[in-house]
């Protein structure tokens, strides 16, 4: 593919020039002082003001030539112009002979990784795949069924705290929490979603919102119930028939515990996408009238996405407390919700291979790149609004599911 | 009966500063039917952008009023420049988008703005000096209504006035009315929809960045996270009120601040946030439209 034609004129070059002088203008009393109240003392920080400049002044330029880019490539009409999909990461997937040996690999460094690696590697491991079983979890509500959801970890909270106070009263077992938990949370997800799904888009999106808060609250509150923000403190362990096992024997069982459950998402999410209720979702995302008029329960439908997806952050929500066998409150904040909106908004809304490389890449890159730990809520908020306006549809786009009827091919991508 | 007439007007207070945010939650719906989340950071930049003028210019010993009316100058000038650059980097890239694309922009943005404060400045409450001088004359009524109370009170009363003047009669202000009313129709007629879209923006944020400034004097002290719980109940207000409709943001707030105010003086003080949740949670369910709001049907 030749390059188009892209060149810079002085015109863009000035205009970059007065991006970058806005940028610094704004940026000013913020990044150039930095105030010290209790001494009444003003640090002056020049040099900021330097890095500001020059790097708005690249960014503007790389965004006027991406600009250019784009333009000549839609004026070109030509095979790059093809519909979603179709981009190289999936060109690559769907190529003969690389996604098995791809598929092997991935598997085989999954099932020796506690072996290889420290226990303290393992529990990164652990925490990652945990924030991938959220991620397929939202991914139903937010990704497939198109109702964003900002409360989402309430009914993480719900599953946690369904099993630190289960075991603590009634002495029940991890395992028969999980169960118990996924359940509790997916009522919660039907009794939330009765009255408010009926509203739009982003009502319903302030109304999680304020769920999820509304719960944080009451956890951190009240005290005779959840003991308050100090916690539950010494959550057991998942057993393994009643045998006794170590420290670092645990986090290996529970690295495989978490990699099968993970598996079993993929399985049901999968199979979900593909099911009957699963298209009336796709449908549902594209447009609610369109999709009441073919004959489809909108409420039902949502319901089920919303219990569904309950259900999933529930078990994560059991999990959690099992593997740092202390949790309270502070662990359940709105960034959370946050944390996992930006897994399923970068790993490209529906698609499940997208979604896990995600929450891959946004938990263990700042874990490995500590220096860089301090930026990442900003990085995600970046991500956020980049994918937006750059990628709506995630770095890797899902793919629709072509039916072939008589010999011919329909797809479903809207014309 | 005092304690009754304290808790009123601290309810009035609250309920004033929720409308100058408000505000801009509700224009900028009625404009573009975004639920712009991060006019919170918005407010929160104003107060922070205060409270650094404050600290640089307390350096040459200013008069306090000097101080109190340039600090409010930067605020104004820098919240507006924030807003500005927000609709222009994140939301008008996203017109025609599908409706959740710009929404979960605005999440990004208030994120990045949020640990943008966090990490140029400090994560820790921060005392903010008292910028809005004590009045001899209310001395008697301490205990009943503060200086900043009345200060607050009346400057908000003020700057609805100016406001509903500026939207009625200013040609900006009938643009942007006929932008909210038909956006195809005012571009056809030669408004430029996206200047008045952007006069939105710049006139919410110095509405939010006065609020931002009043309320930090009030107080006594901020951080990089006030923006968020302030943003959701001022939008809870605008929703109370009518989404999009004006007077019914400054009648939403003064309910919720009243509400709150009560609430915390008589039942307790450890549910403040979830007395407002859960009136937003309430009202969308029970009447989506809110108060002063007109219930609109989908035509397809």
């Amino acid at each position: 593919m030749a390059a188009p034609n892209v060149r810079l004129t002085w015109g863009d070059t000035g205009r970059a020039l007065l991006t970058s002088l806005w940028f610094v203008f704004l940026t000013f009393p913020f990044l150039a002082v930095k105030i010290n109240p209790a001494e009444q003392t003003v640090l002056w920080r020049w040099p900021n003001l330097i890095h500001v400049a020059v790097t708005t002044f690249l960014l503007s330029l790389a965004a006027c030539l991406y600009r250019q880019y784009r333009e000549a490539r839609l004026d070109r009409k030509t095979e790059d112009d093809l519909p979603v999909g179709h981009n190289p990461l999936h060109l690559l997937w769907t190529r003969p002979g690389v996604r098995l040996p791809l598929l092997a690999g991935a598997s085989a460094i999954a099932l020796v990784f506690p072996l290889l690696f420290s226990t303290y590697q393992t529990n990164i491991m652990i925490t990652a795949l945990l924030y991938v079983m959220l991620g397929l979890g939202l991914n139903i509500v937010v990704g497939v069924a198109g109702l964003l959801d900002l409360g989402y970890v309430a009914f993480y909270a719900v599953g946690a705290y369904s099993y630190a106070l289960l075991n603590l009263h009634f002495g029940i077992g991890f395992w028969t929490a999980l169960p118990l938990g996924a359940l509790l949370a997916a009522l919660f997800g039907i009794l939330l979603g009765f009255p408010v799904l009926r509203l739009r888009g982003d009502y319903l999106a302030i109304v999680t919102l304020g769920f999820g808060e509304i719960i944080r609250l009451i956890l951190e509150n009240w005290n005779d119930f959840s003991h308050g923000p100090s916690g539950i403190a010494n959550i057991p362990r998942p057993g393994f028939f009643g045998l006794d096992l170590s420290l670092e024997g645990s986090i290996t069982y529970l690295y495989y515990l978490m990699l099968g459950l993970v598996l079993f998402t993929v399985f049901v999410v999968n199979r979900l996408q593909n099911s009957r209720i699963g298209r009336a979702w796709f449908a549902l995302r594209e447009d609610e009238i369109a999709c009441q008029a073919m004959g489809i329960d909108k409420t039902r439908t949502k319901l089920t996405a919303f219990a569904l997806g309950a259900t999933w952050a529930g078990m994560a929500g059991v999990i959690f407390a099992a593997k740092t066998t202390f949790i309270n409150p502070a662990s359940f904040t709105f960034l959370e919700s946050a944390i996992i909106l930006c897994i399923v908004v970068l790993g490209g809304m529906g698609s499940i291979i997208g979604v896990i490389l995600a929450a891959l890449l946004l938990i263990l890159l700042p874990e490995y790149l500590r220096p860089l730990a301090d930026y990442r809520m900003l990085a995600f908020g970046t991500v956020l609004v980049a994918m937006m306006v750059f990628r709506p549809r995630g770095l890797i786009s899902p793919v629709r599911r072509t039916y072939t009827v008589r010999g011919r091919t329909i797809s479903d991508e809207p014309a | 009966m005092e304690y009754f007439v304290e808790l009123f007007f601290s309810g009035l207070t609250r309920g004033a500063i929720y409308a100058l945010i408000a505000l801009g939650y509700t224009m900028v719906y009625g404009i573009i039917g975004l639920i712009n989340f991060a006019h919170g950071e918005i407010y929160m930049i104003g107060a922070f952008t205060a409270l650094i003028a404050a600290t640089v210019l307390s350096l040459f010993n200013l008069p306090l009023p000097a101080l109190l009316f340039l600090s409010l100058a930067a605020a104004v000038i820098w919240a507006s420049a924030y807003g500005y650059t927000i609709e222009r980097v994140a939301y008008r890239p996203l017109r025609g988008a599908p409706r959740l694309s710009p929404l979960i922009s605005a999440i990004g943005m208030s994120i990045f703005l949020q640990n943008y404060v966090l990490l140029a400045q400090t994560p820790d409450f921060i005392p903010f000096p008292a910028l809005i001088p004590e009045f001899a004359a209310l001395e008697p009524y301490a205990g009943v209504v503060g200086s900043s109370d009345l200060v607050i009170l009346l400057s908000t009363a003020l700057i609805m006035l100016l406001l509903s003047l500026f939207i009625k009669f200013t040609r900006t202000g009938k643009a942007m009315r006929a932008t909210a009313q038909d956006r195809t129709m005012a571009a056809l007629v030669g408004i430029n929809v996206n200047r008045i879209i952007a006069a939105t923006f710049v006139v919410g944020s110095a509405l939010a960045a006065v609020g931002g400034l009043l309320i930090a004097s009030h107080v006594g002290q901020i951080n990089c996270f006030i923006g968020f719980i302030a943003g959701i109940k001022a939008f809870t207000a605008a929703v109370l009120g009518g989404i999009g409709s004006i007077p019914g943001a400054v009648l939403g707030s003064l309910i919720l601040g009243l509400t709150e105010s009560f609430a915390t003086g008589y039942v307790s003080s450890d549910y403040e946030d979830v007395f407002a949740f859960s009136l937003l949670v309430l009202i969308l369910i029970f009447r989506p439209a809110g108060l002063l709001g007109k219930t609109s049907t989908e035509k397809v």
